[in-house]
């Protein structure tokens, strides 16, 4: 198993496309660095007409773990299709290039192959979320420095803003994190089940797109029966339940509890709808895989 | 008729000597505000507006006359209503600018104070009215109520304990009206974990409130210019 597993994460790691996923990461997260280092009007936007009324240090606002809030916000949105350019290459790549059937001669069952593939997109998602912890947290650190987070939050008709003490933050990005991986992982074991069905690798990564697209723009609609009738059935409504573990829960005098969530059970649920998924779509892809007729 | 021209006299009297009244008190507020040429004070300050969820704040406030005034916070992000500038009392007290209309008595926790209308006599100045309600019996300002042309009504409430002879409060309890903050449509992707947002009737109608309770007071003894940049 161990073997195999290598030899998968050997053939990841010599396909150019893999680093694609890296290089768009880094420049896009040192391009937001940059930006708001030379110009920090971007909250202004956020901050709205809150500066009239009260006296906010913006230096402060703008520390290193609001940056990784930020940019974990804009990409975590995008970072889906770059998982599904290695997940959906997964068995589609190998069809393409006329070592399926090959593999599947050796005696090693279907099951245990399409696992290990499937156990490698997970190790590079979870790399790919490393490298954006190293960028979007610890290298915003190392330039904004630290201080509380702010997070801004519209909810329903209101909006809030919410203020987390600096001690009480790094343990909600670990969390996360960790949250992040399993909603991708939803996204890698998508790519893979529509990578079973392809003789090559575009179909499944476009097809994969499109969905994550579509489904993200249904869930983003706001419009009352979609959200009520529709939403609750798309996953991409719980690739943001991140976010939840800064939702700060806050006393009867509005003051935040540290170390609190506001509500930990929409977490969970939304972690198990997730986990249902993987399991579902990692089931299908297994299921059709070992009554797949390979001709290629 | 000449009875008559007596009660008029005696009225006219009498009011002279309650404008007076109100102007010697306000006089004697003023001046025990006056006797603090600077002070530095450290303290806690609780912020509830509805949109505004944010922890009790470790503050330092400093002061130097004729009117500097900085509120700080000692760790962290702090939002510092902008009109706890009135916490300088010496700008409400500045009764040089100031028409003074004594409005009668009023009664705060219980006791009774005297009120004293202050109508800026500037009219480019952007207050409009300044109500101070002041107990006779220590010459303190027990409470202000201040309308302006542009960020509508303050009112600032006082409690004093051991810097009362400085005129100093141990507690201000700091009430404006706090614009309706609403984030663009679209901006933050957040989740929406399908509960209803909390009900805040107590805090609507876009009041906000700020409390300082001051635990001590360094008066007089020389505060740097530099902290107030």
């Amino acid at each position: 198993m161990w073997s195999l597993l290598q030899i998968e994460l050997y053939k990841i790691s010599k396909r150019p496309r893999t680093y694609i996923a890296f290089i768009a990461i880094a420049g896009i997260v040192l391009i937001i660095q940059a930006a708001f280092k030379a110009d920090p009007g971007y909250l202004n936007i956020l901050l709205q007409n809150v500066g009239d009324t009260f006296e906010v240090d913006k230096g402060k606002v703008i520390n290193g773990y609001f940056m990784c809030y930020m940019i974990l916000n804009t990409l975590l949105i995008q970072v889906p299709i770059l998982v599904a350019l290695v997940a959906g290459d997964a068995i589609s790549g190998e069809a393409n290039m006329g070592t399926l059937r090959l593999l599947l001669t050796k005696p090693i069952s279907r099951a245990k192959i399409i696992g290990v593939k499937f156990f490698a997109s997970i190790i590079y998602t979870v790399a790919l979320l490393v490298f954006m912890a190293i960028l979007a947290l610890f290298l915003s650190m190392a330039i904004f420095g630290t201080n509380d987070l702010l997070v801004f939050r519209a909810k329903d008709t209101e909006s809030q803003i919410l203020q987390i003490m600096q001690d009480d933050v790094m343990w909600r990005y670990l969390a996360a994190f960790a949250y992040a991986a399993v909603a991708l992982t939803v996204i890698a074991a998508l790519a893979l089940f529509l990578s079973v069905f392809a003789e090559n690798s575009i179909g499944p990564i476009v097809a994969t797109v499109c969905i994550v697209i579509v489904c993200t723009i249904i869930s983003n609609l706001n419009i009352p029966i979609i959200d009520k009738n529709v939403r609750p059935w798309l996953f991409t409504s719980y690739l943001v339940g991140w976010k939840g573990f800064f939702y700060i829960a806050i006393d009867a005098d509005n003051v935040p509890i540290k170390g609190s969530m506001e509500n930990w059970p929409a977490i969970r649920n939304s972690l198990l709808i997730l986990l249902a998924h993987i399991g579902v779509l990692f089931g299908g892809a297994v299921w059709f895989f070992k009554r797949k007729d390979i001709l290629t | 008729m000449k009875k008559i021209s007596i009660i008029i006299f005696l009225f006219c009297s009498i009011k002279a000597t309650a404008q007076q009244d109100i102007n010697a008190l306000l006089a004697k507020a003023k001046a025990t505000i006056e006797s603090v040429n600077d002070y530095k004070a450290t303290g806690r300050m609780k912020t509830n507006v509805a949109f505004l969820k944010v922890p009790i704040a470790n503050v330092s406030v400093f002061f130097k006359k004729p009117n500097k005034l900085k509120v700080k916070s000692e760790k962290g992000i702090s939002f510092i209503p902008k009109g706890a500038v009135s916490i300088n009392l010496t700008n409400l007290t500045g009764i040089n600018k100031f028409t003074v209309i004594d409005a009668g008595t009023d009664k705060i926790a219980g006791k009774i104070v005297r009120v004293a209308k202050l109508l800026p006599t500037d009219d480019n100045s952007d207050v409009v009215l300044s109500t101070v309600y002041i107990d006779e019996a220590t010459s303190l300002i027990k409470k202000a109520k201040t309308t302006t042309k542009d960020n509508g009504t303050y009112e600032l409430e006082m409690t004093y304990g051991k810097y009362a002879s400085f005129g100093l409060p141990d507690k201000i309890i700091f009430s404006f009206n706090a614009k309706d903050y609403k984030l663009p449509k679209g901006i933050t992707f957040d989740f929406d974990d399908g509960t209803a947002p909390p009900a805040t009737d107590k805090l609507k109608g876009r009041k906000g409130r700020a409390e300082i309770t001051f635990s001590n007071y360094v008066i007089n003894k020389g505060v740097e210019d530099v902290l107030f940049k």
